[in-house]
């Protein structure tokens, strides 16, 4: 008698476990990886690398374009994106221009463009240049594919673009090499829309781990020329780029909260059938 | 006239876009490219009208003293305290997005923390969830239940250290049945999209003005 | 060493902010609810100042000022379609806001018609016309047309339609799993943002 007794407090306990000792173990979880300093190496996808390769093939004095479309919300998975692409763009002297299609992130390009454009010893208008936002998403990049200066006449100090050396040829996606979208939610779907289905604009996917399965159907259909997705992504790019940061600093945590969900999943559903079996055992 | 006008100028403006894109050179182009140019004004402009509504609620129940109003009181000074940094920065620097401006600053150790925090609270809760919600009920939830650890099991690197079979199935989930399933969501809910486009040019849509 | 102060209270600030958010995991509380406030109405300044010198000051007052002519005075209509968006927020002519209304829906519509069919659907179905000599290729096309007869809801899902709709079922669950394996490290990575700022910023021991 004693021992089903026994299972049966056990099973209630894992049906009332407190989900604040949940939470506990989850930030025990992350921290401990983080604390000890792990490190665990990540094997390049195939998404990633032409992703890396794309930017490796624009000539020395190339113009890349970055969209901004993510706010803080998202920024741990596609800050160390954009720092390592842009670590890139600037190691192999590509110029950059600064743009975003969601008002809020527009800051956290700002400090990327220029705590590492510092790093590499980038002038401001001749290797870079921050157009800033403007507000209709569609409507922008339709705009600037026919011509850039009807919607930014002046960058986001207003300054007129032509002022700048860096933009005196550029007039619309005609003389840029790529545009590269940071974006947390469904902004790639219209660069993709209206930037390359429209102007043939060469389009790399920079996006959160929640949005990445999204465009892999793009990929496949050779409408973007990479993607990047989540940490994860960033981790990859960091290691083309021999940079590490936030992304590959955060893999070992990443791996062991993936078993410690995958744990919880395995014991809720030892719960369910337990629970289960002894619901059918009472009924009989 | 309070509804013909509207759909008259939908009617329009829609027909114009559609049509230069198919001759986007010429002067159906500039016409399109104007009121692109436009679009962006008056869209960024019907921000003001959400942000009104906001700070209009929130000063009333300062004024009357509503329950709450203290708190009311601190929503109306941190927009005010934007405001006066981003003015400061504008004056300074000559923009409030300069990188030394004020306004960056709040935005750094006010803005990021209060945004990113709010939303990593959601790993507690998915972890949660997980615990609690993800059974294997049935065939279907069962599949969803593989392919889920399945996918977290590849996209780690303790996966691969595991067995290095599992990058590849998660690779082969993700380049094969998923793309397959979200193409089909996807083509559907652009049909749909495309749809109701068409319905708001032609005049049948008219919830948008009621 | 002034710039130094600065950060340190920043830092400081930063963290009180992120414990009052985190604070909500044990239950609700008036740090949470201050720090919540403050979040909005930080957010609501934001988009005033977004729409100022991101929009009006740009595309409006600079563009007229130094413009001329024809150039200049056109700046007028846009700037009126904002004025009568503006009429929402006064209840007795709320109604005048339609007409700014109907011309952004009209362009968004347009926009839509040609992006959904051109730059979605079309590529989309043609990446999808693959040769049936890898099975992979087959078994994306049936995934393809049995999630789309999946989502169909205008015809009762029976005989050979009800069968394409159970494999769809397949797919569709097979997909949201990926999705929620993805999600799962989407959700982490914000939380890693919050601890990597909390240890190396906060207390530098990382």
């Amino acid at each position: 008698m004693s021992a089903p007794a026994a299972r049966k407090t056990w099973l209630e306990r894992l049906n009332h476990i407190d989900r604040r000792l949940i939470f506990v173990i989850v930030f025990v979880v992350v921290s401990i990886p983080m604390l000890l300093k792990l490190t665990s190496p990540v094997k390049v996808s195939h998404e990633v690398q032409i992703a890396y390769d794309f930017i490796q093939s624009i000539p020395a004095g190339g113009v890349v374009m970055f969209s901004v479309d993510y706010d803080p919300t998202s920024a741990p998975e596609l800050q160390p994106m954009i720092l390592a692409i842009l670590h890139h763009c600037f190691s192999r002297n590509l110029r950059v221009i600064l743009t975003g299609q969601l008002a809020v992130g527009m800051p956290l390009g700002i400090e990327a463009l220029e705590s590492t454009a510092a790093q590499f010893g980038k002038k401001y208008g001749v290797d870079y240049v921050n157009i800033g936002y403007r507000p209709g998403n569609q409507a922008v990049i339709v705009a600037m594919g026919r011509r850039l200066r009807d919607m930014f006449a002046t960058d986001y100090r207003g300054t007129p673009l032509d002022q700048l050396p860096m933009m005196k040829n550029i007039r619309n996606y005609d003389q840029i090499a790529g545009v590269v979208d940071l974006a947390h939610g469904g902004t790639p779907e219209l660069w993709i829309q209206f930037g390359q289905a429209r102007y043939g604009v060469k389009l790399i996917v920079c996006t959160t781990a929640v949005g990445a399965p999204d465009y892999y159907n793009y990929l496949q259909a050779k409408q973007i020329v990479g993607l990047l997705g989540g940490m994860r992504g960033a981790a990859e790019y960091e290691t083309l780029v021999k940079a590490p940061g936030l992304g590959l600093l955060a893999m070992p945590a990443q791996s062991w909260v993936h078993l410690a969900i995958i744990g919880l999943i395995l014991l809720g559903n030892l719960t369910f059938f337990l629970n289960r079996r002894a619901k059918n055992a009472e009924n009989a | 006239m309070k509804q013909r006008i509207p759909i008259a100028i939908s009617f329009i403006t829609g027909i114009i876009i559609i049509v230069a894109f198919y001759f986007p050179n010429g002067p159906l182009g500039d016409i399109e490219q104007r009121t692109l140019v436009w679009f962006a004004v008056v869209a960024g402009i019907s921000m003001v009208v959400g942000v009104e509504s906001l700070l209009r609620v929130n000063l009333m129940k300062v004024a009357r003293r509503r329950p709450g109003w203290g708190f009311s009181l601190i929503l109306l000074a941190s927009c005010i305290l934007t405001l006066v940094t981003a003015t400061i920065g504008q004056i300074k620097y000559g923009s409030p997005f300069h990188v030394d401006s004020p306004f960056m600053y709040v935005f750094s150790y006010m803005v990021v923390p209060l945004q990113a925090t709010m939303f990593a609270v959601l790993a507690f809760f998915i972890a949660s969830a997980a615990y609690r919600a993800f059974r294997a009920r049935n065939l279907a939830a069962t599949l969803l239940l593989l392919s889920a650890v399945l996918v977290m099991l590849g996209r780690v690197p303790i996966g691969e250290t595991i067995w290095k079979g599992f990058p590849q199935i998660s690779d082969w989930i993700m380049n094969v049945p998923q793309i397959g399933a979200k193409r089909g969501i996807m083509i559907g809910a652009y049909l749909g999209a495309a749809a109701t486009s068409i319905r708001i040019i032609l005049g049948i849509e008219r919830s948008y003005i009621s | 060493m002034a710039a130094n102060l600065a950060n340190t209270i920043g830092v400081w600030m930063a963290v009180f902010f992120t414990l009052a958010i985190l604070s909500f995991l044990y239950k609700d509380n008036p740090f949470y609810k201050l720090a919540e406030y403050v979040y909005v109405g930080l957010s609501a300044g934001y988009w005033l100042i977004y729409v100022m010198f991101f929009d009006v000051k740009p595309m409006i007052v600079d563009k007229f000022l130094q413009e001329q002519g024809f150039e200049r005075y056109i700046i007028i209509f846009p700037a009126f379609l904002g004025a009568l968006m503006l009429c929402r927020m006064i209840p007795r002519i709320a109604y005048v806001s339609r007409v700014a209304i109907a011309f952004t829906m009209g362009i968004s519509a347009g926009l839509g018609v040609t992006g959904a069919i051109h730059g979605m659907i079309l590529p989309q179905v043609k990446a999808t016309m693959l040769p049936l000599n890898d099975i992979n290729n087959v078994i994306m096309l049936v995934g393809v047309i049995s999630t789309v007869v999946y989502f169909y809801f205008s015809r009762e899902h029976k005989g050979a339609f009800g069968v394409a709709a159970k494999v769809g079922i397949i797919f569709v669950m097979i997909s949201f799993g990926a999705a929620f394996g993805y999600t799962v490290m989407a959700r982490i990575s914000l939380l890693i943002g919050r601890a990597y700022f909390l240890f190396h910023d906060w207390l530098g021991i990382i």
